[in-house]
């Protein structure tokens, strides 16, 4: 018989509020093989943990079940405090009662307190069958690979091999450097952009770890954190590379705007990076319009692509030093200049003499052909009144926008992104870098347009998250995998078709055809067990018997609540 | 193994010491308050995800205090930082908390007795604590600390009445500063922000109105765990406010105080005005704003679920003046717009939010001294130029965070993952 201690959380407020812990508690206590129920404030403080761990030696638990929050953040600090107090971390069991009760249910106390009762039945009705597993380990290639070889990319690639890792940087186009090579100067401090990528570049090429494949696609990825396998084209030549971290860094592009603001028709209206461009070679004199927001921060594209204010600042300023007399006018919604340089130059630019007009998103700007320039006509919502504005060039600056083809990086690597195209890391505030699959990381546009130095910095960010299993040399993965039943298999292969990892086989097992999971794949989502037809599959920690007497807890909870 | 000194305990500095550690460096993480955590343990919720703040930092506090290759020193600060890269000489001073740490069980048995009450600053003075206290319920690590400018006993040799209740015989009136020194490789700065005192922009009230708080106040106001339960009231009366403002770039974007913008506020002002609504469902809030910024990812759906599904109106105006109401209480502020509506307009409210400006941490420039780093004309830590974001220019002291300049919390978390990055790099090229 198990002996499971039940620790329920308070969590502050968060869950006594709406549930009745002392409730949930006496019921615990009437639950089969409960020989210990407690509560704690915050399960999750050291007072919390340290809590659990002294109940577990004092009272012989041998399962533990923790009424909380989500396993999402602290399931690992649970499994964590069950290992220190000497039991396999994979008789935890956690129970959410915070998401799935108190906040959903906050104004609903009775039945919130039922519900949670009914939660906490069913997790030790599954903690009593769990048995204790052993993760797999495997050792890690020590090869990292960048996909892209931007600004991020090379950053990432740069820093990698400068700390001594084999590092394989795979660019599709036949040169480094990304958009920042059609820059001259980059904002906002005035640093030149083709000595720092010259300077980023020849470290890498230097570097004895570090290796370069221009005009290459990759074709296919299979495998997982610590052993990839990439497969791809150089030049024409099919290649394979082993690697135990993946960095995507494969940028962003700028958003053409056929059609809008006269751009297509008339000729004096560029976009940024053509207006770089002519800066490059110092060919632009004259008056100068900015239209901020072409393309976004509207209803189809609703985001802000962040540096496109700094971009106009900053050429605004280069307008004027070049030719001094000219007038230059940036239409905008808001100047989005956070932090300090930033902001600076924004000053600087309305002490030099540069215009700003506010204009709304309901009374766009017009623009229309005249001479050689144009003149563009907007209501100035400060003046409160209609401007038209002489220009010889008028400049859009549109958002970076998802590259067509990161749709299929997204696929090859299982990796997700958002509606708009940008790669989704796995924690927006705490995991900026990183994907929910191990051993994958992002950095610079392709997760969300940046500036150059963001791109620095969050190339160096990736590359640390990359270094860690490769320095850590192997990697563990999780006891929740699938495996089949041999005598029940039938061979019918509707797992091998299910499973999105590619981790099962069916192979000759014990004289007959059956499925073979391979565990290193296998990332635990269940799928083949649902498929099969047979009940052969199942699943460590998510057995049919464990889930099962879930669900007899769970309707016999609602009989006994029903009497 | 290489050693790596972290100075300061926030999301910045615990992410490059976590970083750090799973790198394979010995982390020595030191923390000039009782503990780790820093101001984003004091958020309700953080945009634009409205995630728990405490529920995804915690975990990472407590793993900073297992990693077994990193140490903790709260309560501490850096003396002297002598020597060069590869090789600094670190005095940290771990100031005498009055509590053997070996001791001490955290059961709080002292902060029940102790008979002298002292504003919270982790409840941004909305409550009181006591002379010895714990300073939020997950603090790590989980040890009280007796405040010596407040302890009757330290002071006056008259009390005594924790060291009477402590079963665990932990604390010790006689517990002198002691100074460790240690080699380090390296120095890492994520010493963070703390806010200007915004009573000092006078027109906006706080201070002289009841109903004027600051936005981290309404933070803790907000916060379930918080000093009201996460019941929103005001301060002048109790009652729940229906009008409730935004005042942003107080202090900020201002010639007369700080010319820079502090990055953060209109993110979090959207954020807080759609938690008072989940809070109070028929509060009405109104945000006055000069540019809103709302760069990140996310941010722009935030600010337009902000105002279509929660009604927060967005003025661009900068209020004049700030009066309090009628009997003091709520206030009335006057601002203008442009356009056809532009004449100037006074407002009743019943509670005024108040974004200052985000400046360096006390004590910023007297660290940037003793390391010998500059600081930008703005007073924050000076990183050398763009191709080298993290690093100062003396060689292997490196700052990540809003220690550097304005940023949020998943650019700090870039910032500080980077560090580990940068400082492999540096000792790879140091030893070959």
């Amino acid at each position: 018989m198990a002996r499971i201690g039940v620790f329920i959380c308070h969590c502050g407020h968060n869950i006594a509020s709406a549930v009745d812990v002392e409730a949930v508690l006496a019921y615990a206590k009437t639950l089969p093989g409960v020989v210990f129920a407690g509560h704690n404030i915050y399960s999750c403080s050291q007072e919390g943990l340290s809590s659990i761990k002294s109940s577990i030696k004092e009272h012989q638990l041998d399962r533990v079940v923790v009424a909380a929050c989500t396993p999402r953040t602290h399931e690992p600090l649970f499994r964590k405090a069950c290992e220190q107090a000497g039991i396999n971390k994979y008789l935890f069991e956690f129970v959410n009662i915070r998401e799935h009760v108190s906040w959903i249910h906050a104004k609903e106390p009775v039945a919130a307190t039922e519900k949670a009762k009914k939660l906490v039945a069913m997790g030790v009705a599954k903690a009593a069958l769990l048995q204790p597993q052993t993760e797999g380990e495997a050792a890690v290639t020590p090869v990292a690979v960048v996909l892209g070889g931007g600004l991020a990319g090379l950053t990432a690639a740069s820093s990698l091999a400068g700390q001594g890792i084999e590092t394989h940087l795979i660019e599709k186009s036949e040169r480094l450097g990304g958009l920042l090579r059609d820059v001259s100067v980059i904002g906002p401090e005035g640093e030149l952009a083709k000595p720092l990528l010259d300077d980023m570049i020849s470290r890498l090429t230097r570097s004895k770890h570090g290796h370069i494949h221009l005009k290459s696609t990759v074709k296919g990825i299979s495998g997982f954190v610590g052993n990839f396998e990439l497969t791809f084209v150089e030049g024409c030549d099919e290649k394979k590379i082993k690697a135990g971290a993946i960095i995507v860094a494969t940028g962003a592009n700028e958003f053409t705007p056929v059609g809008d603001y006269g751009f297509g028709s008339v000729p004096a209206v560029v976009t940024q990076l053509e207006l770089e461009r002519r800066l490059a070679k110092g060919d632009v004199a004259g008056d100068v319009v900015f239209i901020q927001c072409v393309g976004c921060r509207q209803p189809g594209r609703e985001y802000c692509s962040r540096i496109c204010c700094n971009v106009s600042l900053k050429n605004a300023l280069r307008l004027l030093t070049l030719s001094p007399g000219s007038a230059v006018t940036i239409i905008h919604r808001d100047i989005m200049s956070s932090g300090t340089a930033a902001e600076r130059v924004y000053k600087e630019a309305s002490e030099t003499g540069v215009r700003f007009v506010r204009y709304g998103l309901e009374r766009p700007p017009k623009v229309s052909a005249e001479g050689d320039g144009a003149v563009v006509e907007v209501f100035d919502e400060t003046l409160d009144e209609t401007i038209e504005l002489d220009a010889g060039l008028v400049v859009l600056a549109t958002p970076l926008v998802s590259p067509p083809d990161s749709e299929e990086t997204g696929k090859l690597l299982k990796v997700p992104r958002d509606k708009h195209g940008f790669f989704l890391e796995a924690h927006v505030k705490l995991r900026p870098n990183e994907f929910a699959t191990d051993g994958v990381f992002v950095c610079g546009s392709a997760r969300w347009p940046v500036s150059a130095r963001e791109c620095i910095y969050q190339g160096l960010a990736a590359a640390a998250k990359a270094s860690i299993p490769i320095r850590e040399g192997k990697v563990v993965s999780e006891a929740i995998t699938a495996y089949a039943d041999v005598d029940k298999c039938a061979a019918c292969g509707n797992c091998v078709l299910t499973c999105p990892y590619d981790a099962i086989e069916i192979i000759q097992v014990k004289g007959k055809l059956a499925a073979k999971v391979n565990e290193a794949v296998c990332k635990g989502c269940g799928s083949c067990v649902a498929a099969c037809p047979n009940d052969a599959m199942q699943q460590k920690g998510f057995t049919t018997q464990q889930l099962g007497a879930m669900i007899d807890a769970l309707v016999k909870g609602a009989l006994e609540g029903a009497q | 193994m290489q050693r790596v000194v972290v100075i300061g305990g926030g999301i910045a500095g615990i992410q490059a010491s976590l970083d750090l550690a799973d790198a394979g460096f010995e982390v020595h993480l030191v923390e000039k308050s009782p503990s780790i955590g820093g101001h984003m343990a004091q958020l309700d919720k953080t945009f634009p995800t409205n995630d728990c703040s405490m529920c995804i930092l915690s975990p990472k506090m407590i793993n900073c205090a297992d990693h077994e290759r990193i140490k903790l020193h709260t309560y501490s600060e850096v003396e002297s930082v002598t020597g060069e890269f590869p090789k600094f000489k670190v005095k940290i001073k771990e100031k005498a908390r009055y509590i053997d740490l070996e001791r001490c069980t955290g059961c709080e048995d002292c902060v029940a007795k102790c008979p002298v009450k002292v504003p919270s600053e982790f409840e941004a003075g909305l409550a009181v604590r006591k002379a010895v206290y714990l300073p939020f319920p997950q603090a790590v690590p989980r040890k009280v600390t007796i405040d010596a400018d407040h302890c009757r006993m330290i002071k006056e040799k008259k009390c005594g009445v924790c060291k009477k209740v402590c079963k665990a015989g932990a604390v010790d009136y006689e517990q002198k500063d002691t100074t460790i020194e240690l080699n380090a490789s390296a120095v890492v700065v994520a010493t963070g922000f703390d806010l200007m005192d915004a009573s000092s922009v006078l027109q906006y009230g706080l201070g002289h109105c009841k109903d004027v708080v600051t936005s981290l106040q309404l933070e803790r106001i907000l916060c379930a765990s918080g000093p009201s339960s996460g019941h929103l009231a005001r301060p002048s009366d109790g009652s729940e406010p229906k009008r409730l403002a935004f005042v942003q770039c107080v202090g900020s974007r201002d010639a007369k105080w700080h010319e820079y913008c502090s990055s953060v506020c209109c993110m979090y002002a959207t954020k807080e005005s759609i938690l008072a609504r989940e809070h109070v469902p028929d509060i009405e809030s109104t945000i006055f704003y000069m540019d809103m910024r709302a760069t990140g990812k996310g941010f722009q759906e935030f600010v337009s679920r902000a105002k279509s599904a929660y009604g927060v109106r967005y003025i661009r105006a900068r209020p004049s003046s700030v009066q309090p109401g009628e009997g003091g209480k709520g206030v009335l502020v006057s601002y203008e717009t442009r356009g056809p509506a532009g004449e100037p307009v006074t407002e009743e409210f019943d509670l005024l939010v108040l974004c200052p400006a985000l400046v360096p941490s006390r004590g910023t420039a007297e660290l940037a001294k003793l390391l010998n780093i500059k600081l930008d004309s703005d007073s924050f830590v000076r990183t050398s130029g763009l191709l080298r974001p993290i690093d100062s220019p003396r060689k292997g002291v490196l700052a990540c965070g809003f220690a550097s300049g304005p940023m949020d919390i998943p650019d700090s978390v870039s910032q500080a993952s980077a560090v580990a990055a940068r400082v492999a790099e540096l000792l790879a090229q140091g030893s070959g």
